[in-house]
């Protein structure tokens, strides 16, 4: 703002700032290495603070402070209240400076390792990291851990800040000392700037002003540096993409695709494809309120016509046509997890890539990496905040690049299904199967011609319920009904499985998703077969047991719900396990140590309590004729292709 | 490739056009909150740019204490009836008729009644999902470690704590019935930006911001104005006419004007240029306490 009284007129001045470069940065790095400080005192020193601001800072100060007398710069961007009160950066906050030659938006992110997602949203929109670490302390594993973090997010430039140098005496043994580590560790991560400063944000040496104190540094200061590193964004020079976000049909005569550019450019006349169904067209215009364009680039957000008739929806990727992305539903993918419960394998998820989400499930974790060593590591699960390269199976095909060639159509995230979470970041490495657009070979003999042989429609039962609630009594009395009315039917029961299928699984986490995922497999292929198929398992999770139905089409899974409160089952206690559990001779027993998850909507609810065997079973087959499942395709009004 | 850079504001339109039409396509009921301000009137630019040659495919909703400017009333029916949104007005009628005034009842209890509890109970009233709000990353620090999509529970609180995180442009939308999410589509733009971008895109705005002869009072070391004849005057108090203007637009006896000559747009952001008070400092709510502004949004302000 003192440029302000030099340049001639407000639009004069205007028209400079319009014209500054802007760098997105974040600082990271461990506890207490002085992040919030650092850019507390990039405020004060460029200026930036108001006057209340600082006589709030000042009061802070006094309040919180853990300066002494000084002013405690890290209160000016801990915002939050616990922030305040245990002295430590929780979240990611986002701060705005400017100095004469660019203007800079910077992510303060936490240090503790507890917080690193909240890290992850900071660095995944920085294009340079400003790794702090303490003099006295040296490299530590949170160093490395955001370093990595950094470089798999796609930052490529980074700035070591060795700061509280005046508590080393300023020497320049120290310093390099912790450079020379630090390269060590960092040879791999595809850097492509580095710069290493000593300073004391506390003091502001080396900071904007070159210290008196650090004779020997002769490289620039942190502001002179962040001032003119070359941060050049390639999405231009890359292929034309643009990931459909809505689209735009005002009446009958307009119809346009509206979405940013996410690289390359595009012009009217411009040849172009939609990624996953491979049809093509022309660009006829593209349309913005301020006037058509005569091109487009990467970052504008704009609305593309097209000369023909393409069915195009959300989720699409209109693409360059003669550098189209790849298509497939199997990627390996880098995967940050973020989340307290750990990503398994076979887990049913949703993964939002570009403006489309889909249903993935992880099909291997093929190794983890040891954040301090980087070595790779086998692993049957990513807990919280581990890395790993994993392979995953989407329900669709989907279109994208790898992320070390496009970032905005290679990254994606991953969406807990019943929590709505988002518990991880994934960047693909590769398709693992090109997609084609052959559907599978239609087989003359079909699930439907098998079912209509026997007058069904073949479906899974799936009995849920605390053991002892009664669920294989109920079972078994169905599997009879429906056999006496010459329905053909197979019963698989939880145990029984346990004895053959399952042997081989015990009942850790893991091993529990995979029996329910081996169950579904089993049950799946009745179906195909034409078959009723009544599944018994206690199956205490939701998330499984929606992997479970999500194996089978809609309309093909029926969640029966043995609803008998936990006092009753205990009571019963058939196969004296309950009274095993309670004496601490089994663990991870449902209802005693483990929890079970209710359904939240099953379609069939029985009160195990108030109603005899007899009758469920036949308010279940009563559910089952009601619904149609009891007769031949041909008078299904729901199954496709039949037109008589 | 020949293109030139995009200019700062020219990215940070792009930025908000994104992420306002990611809004339109995911969400079931979204809602746009108008505050009238200057903010609002980016952001209302913003969506009409945002699904041209459609109409932006959600409501306008304004939550009305009663004690906003008269101008501002007036400019808000103006402009929903030219840019053709649908407008919702909401008023907190228990509120109303319990006579709660920002002069008897404290600024604090007052904004919970009138805009919070308003705002909370008219986003359940009508079920909205998602609802677009004005706010920025630099007005207030703890909106500056705000989501651009933030998360609030069914009874609308916000948890600072656990915040989802939010990587790239991969916006998570996702909610069970009866939870909902905020939306800051201007997060990443500065004051400058925003005078800057309705100086170069000529957007209509509220006169109040320029400056006018006013009536006005001293009070706690701030100017206030007399805006209605419902505002008691304290004894030997009386409203004398000042050179005046406003930074932010709220309610007018919790809004503070400043002395200034600015008519232009040009000059008010020459005033602002050289200004040395941040523009929060006007908003007589803030300074309840220290994480004031935090508390308000846990309690589902926005």
């Amino acid at each position: 703002m003192n440029a302000l009284a030099e340049a001639a007129n407000v639009a004069d001045y205007l028209s400079q700032q319009e014209h500054k470069s802007l760098l997105r940065f974040l600082t990271c790095g461990s506890v207490d290495d002085g992040k919030s400080t650092l850019i507390g005192r990039l405020l004060y020193d460029t200026k930036l603070l108001f006057e209340d601001q600082l006589a709030t800072l000042s009061s802070d100060s006094r309040k919180y402070g853990t300066a002494g007398e000084d002013l405690d710069f890290a209160l000016l961007v801990d915002g939050l209240a616990a922030e305040r009160e245990q002295g430590i950066t929780i979240d990611v906050a986002y701060r705005f400076f400017a100095t004469d030659r660019r203007k800079f938006i910077v992510a303060d992110t936490p240090g503790h390792e507890q917080y690193t997602r909240n890290m992850a949203t900071g660095a995944s929109n920085s294009d340079l990291a400003v790794i702090l670490v303490d003099a006295r302390q040296g490299i530590l594993t949170q160093t490395r851990r955001h370093s990595f973090i950094a470089s798999l997010l796609g930052i490529r430039h980074v700035v070591l800040a060795v700061n509280k140098i005046d508590l080393v005496g300023y020497s320049q043994e120290a310093f390099d000392k912790i450079v020379a580590e630090y390269r060590a560790f960092a040879r791999d991560l595809k850097f492509e700037s580095f710069l290493a400063v000593p300073l004391s944000a506390r003091f502001g040496d080396n900071m904007l002003k070159r210290s008196e104190h650090t004779p020997w540094y002769t490289g620039p200061t942190l502001v002179e540096h962040l001032e003119t590193v070359a941060v050049e964004d390639d999405a231009l020079a890359r292929p034309f993409r643009l990931p459909v976000q809505w689209v735009n049909r005002p009446n009958l005569d307009f119809r346009g695709f509206s979405g940013t550019v996410a690289s390359g450019t595009v012009r009217p006349g411009d040849a172009i494809a939609v990624a996953a169904s491979g049809r093509t067209s022309r660009v006829r215009s593209i349309v913005t309120k301020d006037g058509n364009l005569r091109q487009a680039q990467a970052g504008e957000a704009v609305t593309l016509v097209l000369e023909d008739e393409v069915d195009i929806s959300r989720g699409d990727i209109i693409a360059a046509a003669d550098e189209r992305p790849e298509v497939s539903d199997q990627f390996a993918a880098h995967v940050i997890w973020m989340q307290d419960e750990p990503l398994l394998p076979g887990r049913p998820y949703l993964i939002k890539i570009g403006t489309r989400t889909v249903s993935a499930s992880i099909t291997a974790i093929k190794h983890k990496v040891d954040v301090n060593s980087f070595e790779q590591q086998p692993a049957d699960r990513l807990a919280l905040n581990e890395v790993g390269v994993v392979h995953l199976a989407t329900q669709h095909p989907i279109a994208f690049d790898p992320f070390d060639r496009n970032p905005q159509t290679g990254a994606f995230i991953v969406i807990d299904r019943m929590s709505n979470l988002t518990v991880g970041a994934g960047m693909i490495e590769a398709g693992l199967r090109r997609a084609t657009n052959i559907h599978w070979q239609a087989l003359e003999v079909s699930k439907a011609s098998r079912a209509d042989l026997k007058q069904q429609k073949p479906v899974v039962l799936w009995f849920t319920g605390l053991s002892g609630s009664g669920k294989s009594t109920v079972a078994n009395l169905v599997e009879k009904k429906l056999q006496s009315l010459a329905r053909h039917t197979y019963l698989l029961d939880g145990d029984n499985i346990r004895h053959g299928l399952s042997r081989d699984l015990g009942f850790s986490e893991a091993d529990r998703v995979e029996n329910i995922r081996r169950v579904g497999q089993v049950a799946k292929l009745f179906v195909d077969a034409g078959v009723i198929v009544i599944a018994s398992l206690i199956s205490p999770f939701r998330a499984e047991r929606q992997l479970a139905r999500e194996m089978v089409e809609e309309g093909e899974f029926i969640e029966v719900f043995m609803d008998t409160p936990l006092a009753i089952a205990e009571a019963r206690d058939p196969k004296g396990l309950y009274k095993r559990a309670r004496e601490g001779e089994i663990r991870n027993f449902t209802g005693i140590d483990s929890p079970y998850e209710a359904p939240e909507a099953p379609e069939i609810h029985l009160h195990g309590a108030e109603r005899t065997a007899e009758e469920m079973a036949e308010d279940i087959v009563a559910y089952l004729a009601g619904h149609g499942y009891l007769e031949a395709r041909h008078t299904d009004v729901w199954s496709e292709g039949i037109g008589i | 490739m020949s293109a030139d850079r995009m200019t700062h504001l020219r990215r940070l339109e792009a930025e908000s056009i994104f992420i306002i039409r990611e809004v339109a396509a995911e969400f079931k009921n979204p809602v746009m909150l108008y505050s009238i301000g200057k903010d609002s009137a980016v952001m209302l630019h913003l969506a009409a740019k945002a699904f041209y040659p459609s109409k932006p495919p959600f409501p306008l909703m304004h939550i009305d204490t009663t004690w906003k400017f008269r101008e501002m009333i007036a400019f808000r029916d103006r402009m929903a009836r030219e840019l053709g949104f649908d407008l919702i007005v909401h008023s907190n009628q228990a509120g109303l008729a319990q006579g709660i005034n920002p002069f008897d009842h404290g600024s604090s209890l007052y904004t919970n009644v009138m805009k919070t509890e308003a705002l909370k109970e008219a986003l359940t009233l009508h079920g909205f999902d998602a609802a677009f709000g004005g706010a920025r990353r630099d007005e207030e620090k703890s909106r500056a470690k705000e989501r651009v999509f933030s998360f609030r529970t069914q009874s609308h609180a916000w948890d600072p704590k656990s915040q989802r995180p939010e990587l790239w442009n991969l916006y998570n939308t996702r909610v069970k019935p009866g939870e909902s999410i905020r939306v800051f589509p201007l997060s990443n733009w500065t004051e400058l930006d925003i005078w800057q971008y309705i100086l170069a895109e000529r957007i209509p705005i509220v006169p109040l911001y320029f400056a006018a002869q006013r009536p006005v009072v001293w009070r706690g070391g701030q100017m206030i104005m007399v805006d209605d004849a419902r505002m008691p005057l304290h004894p030997g108090e009386t409203p004398e006419m000042r050179q005046v203007r406003f930074r932010t637009l709220g309610c007018y006896p919790l809004t503070a004007a400043i002395d200034s000559d600015a008519t232009t747009l040009e000059d008010i952001v020459r005033e602002m240029l050289i200004a040395r008070t941040s523009e929060r400092a006007g908003r007589l709510i803030d300074h309840d306490e220290a994480a004031s502004m935090e508390m308000k949004k846990r309690e589902g302000y926005f």
